[in-house]
């Protein structure tokens, strides 16, 4: 990705999980990956002052307690939290779903691929594609540096 | 891009326009390039029933009339124009620029590159990433 903030990964399924892990770890992607295994536990994720705001995030779709097209409810409407691209990665290829996400506002839909060679190149495309795209500094960053030229001056 | 509708062109500047375009041929990878020059004539041209409606727009900042973060914000207030992925294509590198298109939620902020080669490349990304990831393709 075009920064080295972490990448938050909303997944309820542990072995999807290790397989988004390998392909970073094989594409040698510097971005550390966060992982939530749902919604609920994303947005606490998100809310915990401690944990660096991730550039991207990658959310499945069917997740229990609170599933992915809540969490984009309640993340778009945040004025912080609205700002982080969103991508979708589910194996839904239902037009319903991706109807629903893309007015939800994603940045991308991603029909999980099957096959771990083609889940390494959609990894990578993604990861090309969020180097080429500019992506918004958060404040918290701004609020942090003027906090450390405070201190220095 | 996955979809064979037309590529939404909002941009002013005739030269940039026109480096879109043959990129765009060079590469072979869009249905038709509609081509608009400011956020006024592009909601004109998505809210008229003559014109099918684009997969993907490309969107200028700068531009006279309706800019692009004002164009974004009717945009992203309408239940149906809202949810076709926009990227934003632009000369500005800065920072407010980049957070208030996150802000209205664009899928991607390229800033153009000046060399025309560097120029294609960019695009290749865009259609290789717009080709994997899926469109809305329900009815309006």
């Amino acid at each position: 990705m075009r920064n080295s903030k972490p990448v938050l990964l909303v997944e309820d399924d542990g072995v999807d999980a290790m397989t988004v892990r390998r392909a970073f770890k094989d594409l040698k992607i510097l971005n550390p990956l966060a992982h939530s295994a749902n919604g609920e536990e994303a947005l606490a994720y998100l809310a915990d002052p401690s944990n660096e705001k991730p550039c991207v995030i990658l959310l499945d779709l069917n997740m229990p307690k609170m599933n992915g097209a809540e969490f984009l409810k309640v993340a778009k409407a945040d004025a912080d939290l609205r700002k982080i691209p969103v991508i979708v990665l589910t194996t839904s290829r239902e037009e319903y779903d991706i109807v629903r996400s893309f007015e939800l506002s994603v940045a991308g839909y991603i029909v999980k691929p099957v096959d771990y060679r083609n889940f390494v190149e959609a990894i990578r495309t993604i990861d090309l594609y969020w180097t080429l795209s500019e992506l918004p500094e958060q404040e918290v960053g701004v609020k942090d540096a003027k906090f450390k030229a405070s201190v220095v001056g | 891009m996955r979809s064979s509708k037309p590529v939404l062109l909002v941009e002013d500047d005739d030269v940039d326009a026109m480096t879109i375009t043959r990129a765009v041929d060079d590469l072979e990878i869009a249905g038709p390039l509609a081509r608009v020059t400011d956020g006024e004539e592009a909601l004109k041209y998505l809210r008229s029933r003559g014109n099918e409606k684009p997969c993907i727009i490309f969107l200028d900042l700068n531009m006279p009339r309706m800019n692009g973060a004002e164009f974004l914000k009717v945009v992203k207030a309408d239940d149906t124009l809202k949810r076709v992925p926009i990227i934003v294509l632009t000369a500005s590198k800065e920072q407010c620029d980049i957070v208030s298109s996150f802000d209205l939620c664009v899928a991607g902020y390229i800033v153009k590159p000046v060399d025309y080669e560097r120029f294609v490349q960019a695009l290749k990304t865009i259609d290789l990433y717009w080709t994997l990831s899926e469109l809305p393709n329900g009815r309006w």
